[in-house]
């Protein structure tokens, strides 16, 4: 479910405004009592609602004579609880390393691509723009084919999930490249201005000014995008990686049951969606701070 | 404190210069007040001294060391934004102590320092908060106490109360001034609103187009104005300019006449200028007027604003031309109504065809007033 955490209007009114009289009325305990009433009151609608979705899904999904024993059978291994049988992690487990690994690269990427691109040096500009635009116009199936299938053609040899996280690493890269340089341009540059007018070094101010304040507007875009990432690991099942995908496909051909397999792996990559959601949420909460004004409340 | 110059001081960005060779020195202890319209140059000026903005040409000298090559930090100013340009990341106290900490101030002059400033601003009770739970005021005054704590040479404001209500802005115009008091600084403030800078100011310097167009104490430049766009940018509400004929007698006098020559009178003789016709501009301040039954100056009331202390008549000459009256009090005129004004020649003010000020000599004023022909 959704972090309540981002809650930040007030449902019960039009357009989502506390009334800011509330804090000067005569009762305003009392206003204060109600609104917090009304708020808690609307976020268990919102759990509510998502149960009843959840439950119906459920149930259709029930309804179509789903084998749970099947599913009960095959989960430890989609989940990770057993080696691949070259003794090598496999399933939710690898498909949550090969994100990492990729978000790690992926970041050092974007920094360094955003910061050619926001360079008043030609070369440093002209690569940047020339990166992100290969790789945001060329799909990125596409991408992880060249690198795993074509690349040995020039005798650059890679295993599947080295070919995978380069691919996820150099595509995402010029995407979070492009997300960085909004939230650093985000960043008024007055703000810039107080910093080398109290005497700041550039060093300083990009680290302490600019980026803290840039973080607010990177997280959620960027947390959407590691979120897809976190999917489109899926890819590297075509090289035959032993993650959450290749292996819910895999069980669903050997016992032609792809409903429970599919549905399966699915719940699980929501599952791990839905972490990152509350991860991300946390750290735009954290980055947020100081940034909200008082409330009347 | 410090004392600035500047020599010969030009910008120009790409090949379009926005400032143009100017030459101005800043006393000790000052509040200098840079005012202009917008696009003047008045800010760019301000983003040299402080060393936000390169000097294409020229030289900028703190306390006589040329200083217009050094970085920011180096120059010793501190600088008041008007945006205030307060970290939101970070608590007030942290606002106020980052700056000294990334100058390697030693650790216990940092407290002490904050303190002080916070005394002066009355902030010590909102150094624990963040920015975005301050009001415009009291954003104002971190601004400022993050300049004070710096114990700069100079301060530099670059239009600080933009930001605030009408209210809000006499009461920090104020408390600025009083802080000047207080600490004795130097201090360059740059606005658009000439009435901050009459009440503001020891010294106003009026640019226009990246040109001064006259410099000196705002008592100075109301008084005697170089010229019409400096006589036009004073005061409020404006100054009336009259089309007007002006003729220079062998007989120490220099009579004047307006209003289609319904309006003549003779004041005191240039001091500069040669004998025979000239086409001028006659400037009489709204404040410079007085309600006369046979007064010279006839006009039909086209509008009335009270306001309180002062009632502000504006109204059309017979040659067409508006004119402008500030009276003191309750007036009660009414649209369309016919009425009459005088004013002491010794009050006007008279421009040539650039709009230059033509300088009357000092001595009496011969058959000084008004008379309506």
């Amino acid at each position: 479910m959704p972090s309540d955490d981002r809650l930040t209007v007030d449902p019960a009114r039009p357009g989502g405004r506390r009334d800011a009289l509330d804090a000067q009325a005569p009762h305003a305990p009392s206003h204060a009592f109600d609104d917090a009433r009304r708020i808690a009151r609307f976020r268990w609608s919102v759990r509510l609602t998502w149960l009843l979705l959840l439950g119906a899904i459920i149930g259709t999904l029930s309804g179509t004579g789903l084998d749970f024993s099947l599913i009960a059978k095959k989960l430890p291994f989609l989940l990770g609880a057993h080696l691949s049988p070259d003794g090598f992690i496999q399933g939710a487990p690898l498909t949550v390393l090969i994100t990492v690994i990729s978000i790690t690269c992926c970041a050092v990427i974007g920094v360094l691509v955003a910061w050619g691109r926001m360079s008043s040096n030609p070369i440093g500009f002209a690569a940047a723009t020339f990166y992100g635009s290969l790789f945001r116009g060329t799909p990125l199936m596409l991408q992880v084919l060249v690198i795993y299938l074509a690349l040995p053609q020039v005798g650059i040899v890679m295993g599947p999930i080295t070919s995978g996280v380069l691919a996820l690493s150099l595509n995402y890269g010029a995407y979070l490249a492009e997300t960085i340089r909004g939230g650093v341009l985000a960043v008024p540059h007055a703000q810039r201005e107080a910093g080398r007018a109290l005497g700041l070094s550039r060093h300083v101010i990009a680290w302490h000014v600019v980026a803290p304040q840039a973080l607010r507007f990177i997280i959620p875009p960027a947390g959407s995008l590691f979120v897809s990432m976190l999917k489109d690991s899926s890819l590297v099942s075509l090289m035959g990686v032993w993650e959450l995908n290749f292996l819910a496909q895999s069980y669903g051909r050997s016992t032609y049951r792809y409903m429970e397999m599919l549905v399966t792996a699915a719940a699980i990559y929501w599952v791990m969606s839905i972490v990152c959601e509350l991860f991300q949420a946390r750290l735009e909460k954290r980055y947020g701070r100081g940034f909200e004004p008082r409330t009347a409340l | 404190m410090a004392r600035l110059e500047l020599k010969g001081v030009r910008k120009s960005f790409g090949g379009t210069p926005v400032i143009h060779d100017i030459d101005l020195a800043i006393d000790e202890g000052s509040f200098t007040v840079f005012v202009g319209p917008s696009g003047c140059g008045k800010s760019t000026l301000l983003r040299m001294i402080a060393g936000l903005e390169e000097v294409s040409a020229g030289e900028i000298h703190i306390d006589g060391a040329r200083c217009d090559h050094l970085l920011p930090s180096a120059r010793g100013m501190a600088m008041v934004f008007q945006s205030y340009a307060l970290y939101p990341h970070m608590s007030i106290y942290e606002n106020l102590r980052f700056g000294l900490v990334c100058q390697k101030t030693p650790k216990a002059e940092i407290k002490p320092r904050i303190e002080r400033a916070a005394d002066i601003l009355q902030i010590a009770h909102l150094l624990d908060r963040k920015p975005a739970q301050l009001s415009g005021g009291q954003s104002q005054r971190v601004a400022i106490g993050r300049a004070i704590v710096k114990e700069p040479k100079a301060f530099l404001f670059d239009e600080p109360l933009s930001n605030l209500d009408a209210e809000l802005r006499v009461k920090m115009r104020g408390e600025i001034v009083a802080l000047h008091r207080r600490l004795g600084s130097t201090m360059i403030y740059v606005t658009h609103d000439q009435v901050e800078a009459m009440t503001m100011a020891d010294t106003i310097v009026v640019l226009r187009n990246g040109r001064i167009e006259q410099s000196g104490t705002p008592a100075e430049l109301y008084a005697r104005p170089k010229n019409q766009f400096v006589a036009g940018f004073l005061g409020s509400p404006q100054m009336n300019m009259l089309s007007a004929l002006g003729l220079q007698s062998g007989e120490n006098r220099f009579s004047v006449s307006a209003d289609g020559g319904r309006l003549r009178l003779q004041l005191p003789r240039l001091a500069d200028a040669t004998t025979g016709d000239l086409r001028c501009t006659l400037g009489i301040r709204p404040e410079h007027l007085e309600l006369a039954e046979g007064g010279a100056l006839r006009i039909t009331v086209t509008a009335r604003e009270f306001l309180g202390s002062e009632t502000i008549v504006a109204g059309t000459l017979e040659s067409g031309e508006a004119l402008r009256a500030s009276l003191r009090g309750a007036i009660d005129v009414r649209v369309g109504q016919s009425i009459a004004f005088d004013a002491d020649p010794t009050h006007m003010h008279v421009f040539d065809q650039d709009g230059v000020a033509l300088e009357i000599a000092e001595q009496p004023v011969i058959h000084a007033g008004m008379r309506r022909v």
